[in-house]
């Protein structure tokens, strides 16, 4: 029946008044994916049988570590206790800083927010970091505390810490168990007595926000809008604003959450459009879809167009994978057009890829979809920032590869990103996590206490925190901190570039932009590792450490001294010949650096290990 | 070869049972409660036969017999009287043939001396592996440093050849304690009418045995490689002050009394293979083949039953193959690789597929020295000799054969 009448609104053109928008901000393991799924469950979109945990998290690894990547969206028709049925338009947001911009356009395209909060863990740095960015897009936020139905739930006390940390009135908090069902009709209601209806005129020109947009097998580019005003219907022309370009619509449709095409999309309301466009790479997160033959006047606000922040090589492990490689990124681009990526060759890894990301949660997604989906065995070089490099002679350009770092003669100051930087954890942990942020220069900028847990906020600089800092974290708190940051900024920096020297030949996967005062710690942290890895050879081999012609740290791998079969048995050559070809295969995968060669293990060992 | 003169073969015997199983140990032994001699020994000597038989001259002239194993000192003497007997019917067993015996210095085995000596073994080489009880204990050996010694005077007088042999850098060993030990070991070799030879291995963690079981446990701790290479520094100059200077990498003995069958290998000879697990390389059709035999004692004694042999088909070795062996054999001997040896064995000149210019790092380092008449490692190049194989091997330009159509 609801079905039915759903079918007669969408042929009737939307009523604004019976749309409601909203996201749900959560912590990871909070509980959004299953009260997604329930939301769905209750309201009929799907069938019990096609239920399957975390409907909405399609890929694999979302399903696994518990996080969106890809904005996801679903329409639920809801018959509400005053017997109006109501169009529910759950948008599922990513739920990582690195895609913080994603959030805040997945975001704009809502009224307002449950905040979800797990009753016996609280509010962690992350979820934080979502509602400030909510309450920042003037959302009218719900709370709901999940997880009642568990023995630790303590609702009162998570209630008091939300008042405290984030400083919203909870004593309207809704208690819920999205694994039972229970409170979840109340928290549907309350969506449609509490949220606000969306705004809009349908008779003005066409104006929508481009929220996500992805690459579906059967349909194309797949883009996902959120109408402000006008509508949307097949056989349009529409224009992205920002873009520049032009593309005939196909087809326009809902997410049920199955795929359901509708004959327009008007105001208020969230759907798809495709339109024969070619690549993800052609959209824009946070760009303006106008109808072509009547524009809008002024795009929607806040349009930025996606920075990688995060740079590092990506190297096959065997370099007879470079070619699947290049298609499996151009593949993973397809969907994802917010990373990029270029030929990169070094004569210690061979050829790969210098690759840009939003950040480091980003890159280790990336890395992890290559090496699972595509199967490929990867070699990470460790993770750099864009630095900006102001040249003596006035030019200033960007620094994505420590390699690139010109002729220090010639710059004349290199300046580094900043972020500020927000970490929850149990006080007696909090010293620790001080240690840690004042070893990476960081700066205190605010110290308050909700209960037992501290809220540290931090000025850092990036370049530190690429390198292992959410490793240390998390091993500094026993996994107890919760980390968050955005970017701020651009500061000068005593910058140099620290050439780590093999056998007096540089190392180039391994050279790093580093700070003065922490290369000699850093440079030596290399050269003892490296020369813990690299096995003795017939001749010694000098491990070193520098900035420009000056050594800072050195180490020497003495010469192997013994390495003889001591009995060649019976005349059994073959057991010798064993011993040979193993040698020989293990040759192959050596790189030469003058007369010695180092197995391609040891430099990816190098890389892979953390500080300690 | 038909204008010149049969350069001979060396024959390895293999018996390939023991008492017990040393835990260090990964060669092709295996500990039965009944062997049926007399099976085995017509076993053997079937496969003697045939192993004549198939090279293509008659009656081959066999330079040495070597019995390895297991523990050939536990065959009865009349299996190796018999084995001795059909070589010399089969082949031509040269007037001054070395004949040695792999023997455990047990008092039981010291019993047959005598007898072994009767049927023709003209050398003993007895598993001492170390000279006080304790080490004899962790090593798993049967005999006490008491009966070894014993066993040792026995062999020294009853055979005009003795040698034995020592297992060191053993877990715990200081290098004081293997001076003393080798110090003592060295009187006892420099001695006698027979004496003048002695092996000394250092130790290594096989696979497969309960020793490197033990290492990966964590439950023996091997000795660090730098002591360990002080001691084989160590072991060069004592027995060369001695007068036993090392003559291969393990085996030290005064002037003429190496061990020619063993000597043979390291040349490159050509070799057969008797018994279960034995390896040969023998020329058959004109080339130089690669002969192998069943390992398991049941399978190889059922194969030689049934079809007069327990080897798998020969195969062929490429040119490149017989260089990288020659040099791997060669290599091992003070001496070094004769440009004339590898040239007939491999069928290429030494100075073509191996020009000074593919080694002079390994010149200049001091690991190998080059002569007019070969290619030579030096005491420090045989010290990590499997590092130099492995540069050697990779920089051997050999152009590629192409394969025969038989």
């Amino acid at each position: 029946m609801a079905e039915t009448r759903a079918a007669k609104a969408d042929a009737g053109g939307s009523d604004l008044g019976r749309i409601r928008n909203f996201a749900i901000i959560a912590h990871i393991d909070h509980g959004k994916s299953t009260l997604a799924d329930r939301l769905i469950e209750m309201c009929g979109g799907l069938e019990s049988r096609e239920m399957k945990a975390q409907v909405l998290d399609t890929m694999d690894i979302e399903r696994e570590r518990g996080i969106t990547i890809k904005a996801q969206t679903v329409r639920l028709t809801y018959t509400a206790t005053n017997g109006e049925t109501y169009h529910l338009n759950l948008m599922d947001t990513p739920g990582h800083v690195d895609f913080a911009y994603e959030v805040s356009r997945s975001l704009a395209a809502c009224e307002g927010s449950i905040l979800l909060v797990d009753a016996s863990q609280g509010v962690e740095a992350q979820t934080l970091a979502n509602v400030y960015q909510a309450i920042d897009a003037n959302h009218e936020i719900i709370i709901a505390l999940n997880k009642i139905d568990l023995p630790a739930a303590e609702p009162e006390r998570i209630r008091q810490q939300i008042e405290d940390v984030v400083g919203l009135d909870a004593s309207e908090a809704i208690p819920i168990s999205a694994k039972t069902g229970a409170g979840v009709a109340d928290l549907l209601d309350a969506l449609v007595q509490r949220l606000p209806a969306p705004t809009g005129r349908r008779d003005a020109p066409a104006k929508a926000l481009l929220v996500d947009s992805w690459y579906d097998p059967y349909l194309g580019v797949v883009v996902l809008v959120r109408v402000h005003d006008g509508v949307l219907r097949k056989g349009m022309r529409i224009r992205m604003m920002a873009a520049g370009s032009v593309h005939t619509v196909e087809r326009v449709g809902i997410f049920s959450p199955k795929t359901t095409q509708t004959e327009e999309l008007g105001p208020g309301e969230i759907g798809f459009v495709t339109a024969s466009i070619k690549e993800v790479a052609d959209t824009h997160v946070g760009d303006t879809i106008t109808d072509d033959r009547n524009p809008a006047a002024e795009a929607l606000t806040g349009f930025q167009p996606s920075v990688p922040v995060v740079f590092c090589g990506l190297f096959p492990a065997d370099s007879a994978d470079f070619n699947e490689l290049r298609e499996s990124l151009a593949r993973l681009r397809l969907n994802d057009s917010s990373f990029h990526f270029e030929t990169e060759s070094s004569p210690a890894l061979g050829f790969g890829f210098r690759c840009g990301f939003l950040g480091l949660l980003h890159l280790e997604i990336i890395q992890e979809r290559l090496e699972r989906e595509f199967n490929l065995n990867l070699v990470t070089t460790a993770p750099s920032v864009v630095y900006r490099l102001r040249m003596t002679d006035g030019t200033e350009t960007e620094l994505h590869n420590p390699v690139d770092y010109p002729d220090v003669t010639k710059i004349a100051r290199v300046q580094e990103p900043w972020i500020k930087a927000t970490v929850m954890v149990p006080d007696e942990y909090l010293g620790a996590v001080l240690k840690l942020c004042e070893d990476r220069r960081g700066i205190q900028l605010d110290l308050t206490y909700s209960g037992s847990r501290a809220v540290v906020q931090y000025r850092l600089p990036l370049n530190e925190v690429v390198f292992d800092f959410y490793d240390r974290l998390k091993s500094v708190s026993r996994g107890y901190a919760s980390f968050d940051y955005h970017l701020d900024g651009y500061e000068d920096g005593q910058l140099v570039k620290v050439s780590i020297l093999v056998n007096s030949e540089p190392v180039d996967a391994l050279s790093l932009i580093v700070h003065r005062e922490r290369a000699e710690a850093r440079g030596r942290a290399i050269c003892e590792r490296l020369k813990k890895l690299i096995p003795r050879q017939l001749f010694k081999i000098p491990i070193q450490a520098a900035i420009g012609g000056k050594v800072i740290a050195r180490e020497t791998i003495s010469a192997m001294r013994k390495d003889v079969t001591a009995k060649c048995y019976g005349g059994d050559v073959s057991r010798k010949r064993k011993l040979l070809d193993k040698q020989k295969r293990g040759k192959k995968r050596m790189r030469t650096f003058g007369k010695v060669d180092i197995p391609q293990e040891a430099f990816i060992a190098a890389l892979r290990l953390g500080e300690e | 070869m038909e204008n010149k003169v049969d350069a001979g073969l060396a024959i390895y015997v293999h018996w390939p049972f023991c008492r017990s199983k040393c835990p260090y140990c990964d060669f092709n032994s295996h500990v039965r409660d009944n062997v049926d001699e007399a099976r085995w020994s017509r076993a053997l000597t079937a496969e003697i036969a045939h192993t004549a038989a198939r090279l293509e001259s008659p009656r081959r002239r066999a330079t040495s017999i070597f019995f390895g194993g297991g523990t050939p000192s536990l065959m009865p003497p009349s299996v190796a009287a018999a084995v001795i007997d059909a070589i010399a019917r089969h082949f031509t067993l040269a007037d001054d043939a070395e004949i040695t015996l792999e023997a455990n210095p047990t008092s039981a085995e010291a019993g047959s001396f005598r007898g072994f000596r009767d049927a023709g073994v003209n050398r003993l080489s007895l598993g001492v592996q170390a000279l006080n009880d304790t080490d004899l204990r962790a090593l798993g050996r049967e005999h006490s440093a008491a009966e070894a010694l014993a066993a040792l005077d026995a062999a020294q007088t009853v055979f005009p050849r003795a040698s034995f042999d020592l297992i060191y850098a053993r877990p715990g060993q200081t290098l004081n304690d293997w001076r003393g030990e080798l110090k003592q070991a060295l009187a006892l070799a420099g001695t006698g009418a027979g004496a003048g030879h002695l092996s000394l291995y250092q130790l290594t963690f096989e696979q497969g045995t309960p020793f490197f079981q033990a290492r990966r446990r964590g439950a023996i701790q091997p000795l660090d490689d730098d002591v360990a290479a002080d001691m084989f520094d160590l072991t060069q100059d004592m027995c060369e002050a001695a007068g036993l200077p090392a003559y291969e990498i393990s085996n030290h003995a005064a002037p003429g009394r190496e061990c020619r069958h063993n000597l043979n290998y390291w040349r490159y000879g050509e070799y057969a293979g008797i018994g279960p697990g034995a390896h040969g390389r023998l020329r058959l059709q004109g080339a130089l083949c690669a002969v192998k035999a069943h390992r398991s004692p049941e399978k190889w004694l059922a194969a030689v039953e049934s079809k007069g042999h327990g080897g798998e088909p020969p195969a062929r070795l490429d040119q490149r193959t017989r260089a990288e062996e020659a040099l791997m054999m060669g290599l091992r001997l003070r001496e070094g690789v004769g440009a004339e040896r590898f040239e007939a064995a491999t069928g290429v000149p030494l100075r073509t597929c191996l020009p000074a210019s593919a080694r002079q790092d390994l010149i200049e380092g001091g690991f190998l020295a080059p002569g007019a008449d070969g290619l030579r490692a030096t005491a420090k190049g045989r010290n990590v000799l499997d590092a130099v194989l492995g540069e050697l091997a990779a920089s051997l330009q050999i152009p590629a054969e192409v394969p025969v159509v038989s």
